[in-house]
């Protein structure tokens, strides 16, 4: 019998450690950080197998942290890293942290094979749709006119819908959440941990210092219920101040109507996270709020599929094969040698 | 009348035809039975950088050189004495190599009007009947025509499969020239073709009708024997320097308990080791095929910190996209190999040709003070032995490690009496589990003897701790934008690099005296040419030594001592002068090279013209 030694349960600040954190006051990272190391102890996660795995940019000082174990790699390659660890060790529990330009722009090539391949880690993206390392330029998602350091005219370029991106890269798991509701964030970390595969989670995070305000539309009181959709599994989609407007799919298209006005919440759309096609037009919804009815933002898990992983795949190729283990004597041999007397 | 026997010591065979023609397998097929039979040997493949280049042209010609002989032998041969010649083109583009008064074999069907235009012989112009031949030993064969003859009464097959069989009648005549035994092929189309019978059988009875023709046709009145070589006792394989690295990493893992993990990205010339090692589950081997030659180095860093011996392969333009990661290993002070399979450049260059000119790369292509360990293979056999020191190096100094093959190398061939595995040494691996008695704190970036820092792998209790790209204060691993500390780690890791020549062999001597007139110094695949150079020389009455570097950097304790004691170092490179300027910058010495980047390895008969241009006596 092997000593059982009694632990006490880990609590947030045990996932804390003595590094002065920073990030400039007010930044929605703290947020976020707090959220994790908030959920950590509460699904099981220990210390020592856990590791945080992060590229360059503000968002990639996370894994500084975190009292567990941390890679604070290179620009855009967390994902990268992350995947040959991952796949060389699936007994560990991985999470990538990464920003909108590390996994959106100089990233974005192993983004989009990280996903495919669907290693069974989490995938934060710290988006706050501006460079914030380097000082305020724009971003892979930074909106189309936004005028930036680098783009004094307004920006020219057409921002990516990270949700839509993932999901067309066969995402088994597509979440957005935003730091100003912890509660939510804590919820949709939660799942993102659960669920077997890459899960990944585009976090709206505000950047105080070059684009403040970027989401207020969708966290603060006066315009939140309006331009934000919570959905959950199995419910409708309701939204609005008082949860009176729904929305209803008219054939392929998404109409907001309103349950004053005669409508059903039986009829409206009701969603279901294992429909690809339907979370592929949720994932759609990515109108600009200030557009005369534009529809509501979509917030939680867009969808889950559960999908061989490819760690699980790799180690059972080997387990087959080493059914009948090799012999380095063979193998240097060959099939054909000669000997000379 | 049977054919007289004539006595050879040394056969030079080019066998040149249409990518499609299947000469490298026609090639490979003749080395194993020249192997197999006793020869010494080495070979040198040639192909188009396109896989199917357009049919009958000059690009598309695909070539194999083998030399085998009854001494020992060090390069696949200068000249060839034999050109087997299955289209016009491959005799236009072989011609030049080939020695005066040589034996050209052809297959007269590759002659018509269409493949001699597409060959750029001029309107009229057949270089079978108009005299360009004249002075060599021509054999002219309807080999397309003997080998639909054989398989007349195989009415299963078209004809497009039938004439694939060509090169068997090729290859079966010219082991009736050279009084070679079939087994070896016969067993090897068996358990290639073994589920489909009726290709297996065709392809017997072409190479039987090759054989035959030779023997039965009274053109052809000489037959060639070259005797076995007097070699090492011992048992022997064939190897190419691409299938040794691949075994070396297997070897490796054994050796130190590790799992490999690869993660690679495929390239010409290197993508054979991420074929084989994908073949090597059973030995636990890990592959990850990468979107990217960066995805595939930061794949591996990520098994690294994991606990595998991790490696990448590739070649220079995948070095160059990978610099930035080799720079974060250095940083984070990871085991690593990083192989590059040199081929030439710059940018996409020839990748199907060898060069050497990416040493200046692997010492310096990284941005800041950036040393790395740096280790060079000079023929297919030594890549096993390499391979394997690279990985302990890495393994045991917390490094990484660039091993520099390069594609003649890779693709080359020679006979290898193989080591027995319980002859590798062990590789022995610290991994730190716990606090050592009196340490209060976990500090990541402490040294050993070695000035090695603690591998500890996540999932190891109390010892977790943060690994990065950004300066590192020393011994806690702290992120630290100090002043001092960043030089003082700066030095540490150069002299962390340079500490490692305390744990590797001196530079020797190759072949000659320890001290002379003239030193012949070089590193990777110029080895062949520049041993047999120098061997010819010291017969001839120099006073010439060869030494072959191995370890790049750190370069070998005692080097510089051994330039002194000789007036002359020559430096030949397939390069416009690299390892010379690394001589010249450590030691003062004033080196003279030679260098030529052709894609084509440097010739015994050149570098031998210049030594004695250049130097007297």
């Amino acid at each position: 019998m092997s000593e059982v030694i009694e632990k006490a349960a880990l609590t947030s600040k045990d996932f804390a450690n003595d590094q002065d954190i920073r990030w400039c006051p007010g930044c929605g990272d703290y947020s976020i950080l707090k959220q994790v190391q908030t959920i950590l102890p509460q699904v099981g996660a220990s210390l020592e197998n856990t590791v945080f795995v992060s590229g360059i940019g503000c968002s990639s000082r996370f894994p500084y942290y975190m009292n567990t174990y941390g890679l604070h790699t290179i620009h855009g390659r967390a994902t990268a890293i992350a995947s040959g660890l991952k796949a060389s060790r699936p007994d560990l529990d991985v999470w990538i942290i990464s920003g909108d330009g590390d996994s959106m722009s100089i990233g974005a090539g192993h983004t989009i094979h990280l996903l495919r391949r669907n290693l069974n880690v989490n995938f934060l993206i710290f988006n706050n749709q501006i460079y914030g390392l380097t000082k305020g330029q724009y971003s892979p998602t930074s909106e189309e006119n936004k005028i930036t350091k680098s783009s004094p005219m307004g920006s020219i370029d057409h921002p990516f819908n990270p949700a839509a991106l993932a999901l067309g890269a066969d995402s088994s798991f597509v979440a957005r959440s935003v730091d100003r509701d912890p509660k939510h964030l804590q919820e949709i970390l939660k799942r993102a941990h659960a669920h077997k595969g890459t899960s990944f989670v585009e976090i709206y995070q505000n950047c105080n210092i070059f684009n403040d305000g970027a989401f207020e539309v969708f966290t603060e009181k006066g315009t939140k219920k309006m331009h934000t959709l919570l959905v959950e599994n199995g419910k409708p989609l309701i939204f609005g101040d008082n949860n009176e407007l729904g929305i209803k799919l008219d054939g392929f298209t998404p109409k907001i109507v309103n349950l004053n006005e005669g409508n059903s919440a039986n009829d409206l759309w009701i969603h279901d996270e294992s429909e690809l096609m339907k979370a592929s037009l949720l994932v759609r919804m990515f109108d600009d709020p200030a557009k005369e009815g534009a529809m509501p933002r979509p917030f939680g898990v867009f969808y889950q599929n559960d999908r061989l992983v490819y760690e699980d795949v790799m180690h059972a190729q080997i387990a087959t094969a080493m059914a009948k283990p090799g012999d380095l004597d063979k193998l240097i041999a060959g099939k054909e040698t000669w000997t000379v007397n | 009348m049977s054919a007289t026997i004539e006595k050879l010591s040394d056969v030079v065979i080019k066998f040149a035809g249409d990518s499609g023609d299947g000469m490298q397998l026609t090639g490979g097929q003749f080395t194993n039975a020249a192997a197999l039979y006793g020869n010494d040997l080495a070979t040198f493949p040639d192909f188009p950088a396109e896989i199917r280049a357009p049919q009958g042209t000059i690009p598309g010609v695909s070539g194999f050189q083998l030399h085998f002989s009854s001494n020992e032998i060090f390069t696949p041969g200068d000249n060839c004495d034999v050109l087997v010649a299955m289209n016009a083109a491959a005799v236009k583009s072989n011609l030049f190599n080939l020695k005066k008064g040589g034996i050209i074999i052809v297959d007269t069907n590759g002659f018509d009007a269409k493949n001699l235009r597409l060959a750029n012989y001029a309107e009229g112009a057949n270089p079978l009947e108009d005299g360009t031949l004249d002075g060599y030993k021509l054999y002219k064969i309807d080999v397309t025509k003997l080998t639909r003859e054989a398989l007349a009464d195989m009415a299963g097959l078209g004809m497009k499969e039938k004439d694939r069989s060509k090169n068997m009648f090729v290859l079966g005549f010219l082991y009736w020239m050279y009084n070679r035994n079939m087994d070896f092929t016969i067993n090897f189309l068996t358990e290639k073709f073994g589920k489909k019978p009726e290709i297996l059988e065709s392809n017997i009875k072409v190479l039987k009708a090759g054989y035959n023709y030779g023997d039965t046709t009274e053109t052809f009145m000489t037959r060639y024997e070259v005797p076995k070589a007097k070699v090492e006792a011992g048992t022997y394989r064939s190897i190419m320097g691409n299938q040794a690295v691949a075994m070396g990493f297997v070897a490796a893992s054994q050796k130190s308990g590790l799992p490999l993990f690869l993660a690679s990205y495929p390239i010409t010339p290197a993508s054979d080791i991420l074929h084989d090692l994908s073949k090597y589950k059973n030995f636990g081997v890990r592959t990850m095929q990468c979107e990217d030659e960066i995805a595939s180095i930061c794949a591996a860093i990520g098994a690294a910190y994991g606990g595998n011996l991790a490696i990448t392969t590739s070649s220079g333009p995948g070095i160059a996209l990978k610099g930035e990661a080799i720079g974060l290993a250095v940083m984070m002070e990871l085991p690593l190999v990083v192989v590059n399979i040199q081929r030439g450049g710059p940018s996409t260059g020839l990748p199907t040709k060898t060069e050497q000119a990416d040493l200046l790369q692997a010492l310096y292509g990284r941005n800041g003070e950036c040393p790395m360990v740096v280790i060079s293979t000079s023929t297919p056999s030594d890549c096993f032995e390499v391979t394997i020191e690279a990985c302990r190096i890495a393994l045991q100094h917390m490094v990484p490690v660039m091993l520099l093959s390069d594609g003649y190398i890779a693709n080359g061939a020679e006979p290898w009496k193989f080591p027995k595995a319980s002859d590798i040494a062990p590789i022995e691996v610290k991994f730190k589990t716990k606090l050592d008695e009196g340490e209060t704190k976990f500090l990541p970036y402490k040294r050993d003897e070695k000035l090695g820092r603690p591998w500890v792998t996540p999932g190891t209790p109390e010892l977790m701790h943060r690994l990065g790209g950004l300066e590192k204060q020393h011994e806690t691993g702290n992120v630290s934008y100090d002043p001092e500390n960043h030089e003082f780690m700066i030095k540490m890791r150069a002299a962390k690099v340079e500490k490692v020549a305390d744990y590797m062999p001196l530079q020797k001597i190759e072949v000659g005296a320890e001290k002379g007139k003239i030193l012949v110094l070089g590193w990777g695949s110029t080895y062949g040419s520049i041993k047999s150079t120098v061997l010819d020389l010291i017969a001839e009455g120099y006073s010439i030594s060869h030494a072959h570097v191995r370890y790049m950097n750190p370069l070998p304790k005692n080097l510089g001592d051994v330039l002194k004691n000789f007036e002359h170092v020559i430096i030949p490179e397939i390069n416009s002068g690299q390892f010379i300027k690394v001589v010249r910058d450590k030691y003062l010495v004033d080196a003279k090279g030679y260098n030529k980047t052709q894609g084509t390895p440097i010739s015994k008969t050149e570098l031998k013209e210049f030594i004695k241009t250049n130097y007297s006596k």
